[in-house]
């Protein structure tokens, strides 16, 4: 049953919706995918419009036929008010940062209006939450949507629906889309991870000048990427911005992160997390590392760049769907 | 349970502004201290959003809502009626807005503020009416915008609403034209519905038509279609008392007919006669209406009545014959009741009676010398006439010689009957008013009037004004003129005022343009108006077709505008379009990778003669549209500067 529904569900989507496939920017809205209905607050209204007409009736009031029909003229134009609001918007998609899975993904919608009217009251919304705006003759403005990624690999937010009860509340006019937008996760990076294992070029006589976990250097700016216990929380507790503690430690040198040297106990997704959590550590610490997964193996490196290629490595692992950039 | 509101303050702001413009109009109807409730409910709220306080604990809410419910059961005596509905709405949409906390709060306070807007028009349908109410449904309807676009302009919103307003009128006159019109009422009506409306009573006591005479309400129009008939001739006939009891006259049973029961003669006068409400069922028709009328009856007493009550403004095209001679042969029961009178009234007028009666050879002279006795007895027509005891033909005749309409035609009737000739007692309107804006004739309350009517063989009903006798300008020019003192007068009645009266002439054109074409648009208007369109029977089909096909017209239309929206460009941009298009013109057009300084070069070197100009106009551009700086002048000045530009 569950099945048929589903089934049924896209047949209405596609056909009646038409929602189909990631559209590529910019996403215009035209007539033929703008809907309009009545809210429940219009259902509620027509029904009062209802008895007074019949009021109007029963009591021979010209006047009141005359107000009646001029509230019922001035709801039939809010239909149009709210199909003009949505009308010839323009949608592209914006950015996506990525993130650990687990956490909340937000994505960027540029919403850019070519008319010299404005667009008030517009609300878009995706499963994971939903973000209200105005805006302002031939104005563009970004509009930031959250999106849950349970699981690490690519996320889509799938149908944004973007929608309007202006200008009376009356009528709901709103039009699906699923922008060309996707969000990569990385694993969740394991909570307590045990220490960086010493790779095999490992000196003990390390300088101290390179930035590990042993003793506190100082403060730089949050960076998605910094692990939470790094957060200097005092200083967010005062109303500060959010600092990450540095640490200067003994410079390692460089680690190796190596697939069949975790233990054997440990599943796909557990190796995956460790990783992840090591390259936090490793990266916050600045030490280089080298990755070799299964199939892939990266030589060790601090550079940014080879830290993202990893998580993104590690992110991907034995999905099907590859990184097909 | 307490929460604060999370409305957005235009939207409160908003609220209680339409709420104050759709109370107000009220005050006239409304007993002090609900008016007074009303009032401090919206200031309380007023002060209470001002100061950005959460709505007041529903407890207290509750219990203004009790002490208010109370209070309209002890002044109107139950809850369902006219009035005390309109109260209880009034009452209840002042606590709504008073605890609006969420939007759905507001959208329920907006549809009671638009009922208490309609049920203004229980009480009164005036354009003004109709214009205090519209602008109490734009405010309520800016209300609903705010929720919705709650960072616009307080002046953005107002516009929206009013373009909304705009826009749903032609929807409002499709409607109010094609909407299939029922007569009502569809169920009962409360009793007080139609309380309010004034006129003639179906009895008649000294004093009772002095009191209506206070009133310049109009009872009812006459448009003649080809000639007035003289002032003289003008007699709307009412209720016929013909039942004494020694102070009050009232109506006897009379067989209602088919057909008028007398022979119309002499000329006739075509006219429509439109009816204020009175809620009674006697049409004030001008004496005598002819055969055939629509939705109309006879009586043997020569009334003529509708078939229902006239609870609204009815219309009737009817045809007058005043120099009809009606009851040529009476019934012997009827004249038999035309000459009762009850024992132990009036025994100096009954002295009188017998006095002249001896002296007469026939019920005529009898009539005569009563006349002249009138005539001579030096009485005064007066709108405030002393107040009588027991005997009331008695003492008007000999003692306060004063006296309205009323008091003349009971006393010659009493006379009359005393003598015994058959008498009786007619009341209605006498006279009225031609409106030189629009040619109608205006009766108003303040002309209704009693006469009398006697029976002579071979003459039959012969009507008798015994008023004219005291006051004969009272037929020719109205009660302003006939009256010795203008006591009591209605303020317009009085002469000097003829420049105030000057407008109201005008008022009333309007309003009676007004009450036909607006208020009066019924079910037969409507099929009249669809005739004239072309739909000769109209049925559900036609109905529906007229309206689904104009209604679909005007969403088309909706539609065109909604698509017709100009594509923002500023001035810059507008200027710089100007400049592709002359210059494309002359074989230079832009591509569309082009930037200006390359097109510009490109122009300049394609027309060598203007190469200066258009390479600075480029730039320029360019400058103006790149730099960092918006520069509204030098903007304007390169507008000018293309527009000016000649290409050789």
């Amino acid at each position: 049953m569950p099945a048929l529904r589903n089934r049924l569900r896209r047949f209405i989507d596609h056909w009646l919706f038409r929602v189909g496939p990631s559209e590529h920017a910019p996403i215009v809205l035209r007539q033929r995918r703008i809907f309009v209905l009545p809210t429940r607050s219009g259902i509620v209204f027509a029904l009062a419009l209802a008895v007074m007409l019949l009021a109007s009736i029963n009591y021979n009031l010209s006047l009141g036929f005359g107000l009646v029909f001029l509230i019922a003229g001035v709801a039939v134009a809010s239909i149009v008010h709210a199909f003009r609001n949505l009308l010839h918007l323009s949608l592209s998609p914006g950015r996506a940062e990525s993130v650990f899975a687990g956490d909340v993904a937000h994505f960027t919608l540029l919403l850019s209006n070519t008319r010299a009217a404005g667009r008030p009251g517009l609300r878009c919304s995706t499963r994971a939450g939903a973000a209200a705006l105005d805006l302002g003759p031939s104005q563009t403005t970004e509009v930031t949507l959250p999106l849950a990624t349970p699981t690490r690999g690519w996320h889509r937010p799938g149908r944004v629906t973007i929608e309007t009860t202006y200008p009376l509340g009356l009528i709901r006019a709103w039009s699906i889309v699923t922008p060309d937008i996707r969000c990569l996760a990385y694993p969740t990076p394991e909570p307590d991870p045990p220490t960086l294992p010493r790779g095999p070029t490992d000196q003990s006589t390390g300088r101290r000048s390179g930035l590990g976990d042993d003793d506190f250097a100082g403060l730089r700016p949050h960076r998605l990427s910094d692990s939470p216990r790094h957060v200097a929380w005092k200083n967010v507790a005062r109303g500060g911005p959010m600092l990450t503690k540095e640490f200067a430690g003994a410079e390692g040198g460089a680690v190796e992160l190596d697939w069949h040297d975790l233990p054997a106990n440990l599943d796909v997704e557990q190796r995956l997390s460790r990783f992840t959590a090591w390259i936090l550590t490793a990266s916050v610490a600045g030490r280089p590392f080298a990755l070799s997964l299964p199939h892939w193996a990266a030589p060790a490196s601090s550079d940014p760049r080879h830290i993202s290629t990893c998580l993104r490595q590690l992110a991907l692992y034995s999905l099907q769907e590859r990184d097909d950039e | 349970m307490n929460k604060a509101s999370d409305l957005p303050g235009a939207s409160r702001y908003w609220l209680l502004g339409s709420i104050a413009i759709t109370i107000a109009p009220h005050a006239e109807h409304f007993p002090a201290w609900l008016l007074g409730l009303c009032a401090s409910l919206v200031l309380a709220q007023a002060a209470m959003v001002r100061r950005g306080h959460p709505p007041p604990h529903r407890l207290v809410l509750a219990l203004v809502a009790l002490v208010a419910s109370v209070g309209v059961k002890l002044q109107f005596d139950h809850f369902f009626g006219k009035d005390p509905g309109v109260a209880l709405l009034a009452v209840l949409l002042s606590i709504k807005q008073l605890e609006s906390r969420a939007p759905r709060d507001v959208h329920a306070a907006v549809l009671l503020s638009y009922f208490l807007q309609m049920s203004l028009f229980l009480y009164d349908q005036t354009p003004l009416v109709g214009l205090l109410v519209i602008v109490g449904t734009l405010a309520s309807t800016v209300t609903l915008l705010s929720l919705q676009a709650p960072r616009e302009p307080a002046l953005a919103q107002l516009r929206t609403g009013a373009v909304l307003l705009a826009q749903g009128l032609p929807f409002m006159l499709v409607l109010f034209l094609l909407f299939p019109r029922v007569q009502g009422p569809l169920w009962g009506l409360p009793n007080d519905a139609y309380s309010g409306t004034t006129g003639l009573s179906d009895t008649m006591a000294p004093g009772s038509i002095a009191e209506l005479s206070q009133s310049d309400a109009i009872a009812f129009r006459a448009a003649f279609r080809e000639r007035t008939p003289p002032p003289a001739q003008r007699y709307w006939r009412g209720p016929v008392l013909t039942l004494f009891d020694g102070r009050t006259w009232r109506q006897a049973s009379s067989p209602i007919l088919a057909a008028p029961p007398y022979r119309p003669s002499g000329p006739a006068y075509d006219y429509r006669l439109t009816l204020e409400p009175h809620n009674q069922n006697w049409l004030l028709a001008l004496e005598h209406p002819g055969a055939g009328i629509d939705g109309a009856r006879y009586t043997a007493d020569l009334r003529l009545l509708a078939t229902e009550a006239v609870r609204q403004r009815a219309g009737f095209d009817l045809r007058a014959y005043p120099e009809t001679q009606p009851g040529l042969t009476e019934d012997a029961r009827v004249l038999a009741l035309a000459r009762q009178l009850p024992d132990g009234f009036n025994p100096r007028t009954r002295a009188l009676a017998q006095k002249l009666a001896r002296r007469a050879a026939s019920d005529q002279a009898i009539v005569d010398a009563s006349v002249t006795y009138l005539r001579d007895a030096s009485l005064v027509y007066t709108l405030t006439p002393p107040v009588l005891g027991v005997h009331t033909v008695d003492e008007f005749l000999f003692d306060t010689h004063r006296g309205f309409c009323e008091h003349f035609a009971s006393a010659f009737v009493f006379l009359m009957r005393a003598a015994d000739v058959p008498a009786r007692v007619v009341t209605g309107y006498q006279g009225g008013e031609i409106n030189p804006v629009d040619g109608t004739l205006v009766v108003r309350q303040s002309d209704a009037h009693a006469w009398a009517e006697v029976w002579l063989r071979g003459r039959g009903w012969v009507r008798v004004d015994p008023t004219a006798l005291a006051a004969p300008r009272r037929l020719e020019s109205g009660i302003a003129d006939a009256l010795s003192d203008l006591d009591g007068l209605p303020l317009l009645m009085r002469p000097e005022l003829s420049w105030l009266r000057n407008v109201r002439h005008r008022w009333d054109a309007l309003s009676n343009t007004w009450n036909q074409w607006v208020l009066g648009y019924n079910p037969d208007r409507q099929r009249e108006f669809l005739a004239n369109i072309g739909v000769g029977q109209p049925d559900w089909k036609a109905y529906g077709g007229l309206l689904g096909a104009s209604a679909g017209a005007l969403m088309l239309l909706l539609f065109a505008w909604a698509y017709l929206q100009r594509p923002s460009r500023d001035a810059l941009d507008r200027a710089w379009a100007n400049f592709c298009r002359k210059l494309a013109k002359h074989g230079v057009s832009r591509h569309p990778w082009e930037g200006p300084k390359d097109y510009g070069l490109r122009a300049a070197r394609a027309r060598p003669a203007n190469a200066a100009e258009l390479q600075e106009i480029a730039d320029v551009y360019a400058r103006l549209r790149y730099g960092a700086r918006h520069d509204a002048s030098a903007t304007r000045d390169l507008a000018k500067r293309i527009r000016r530009l000649k290409l050789k």
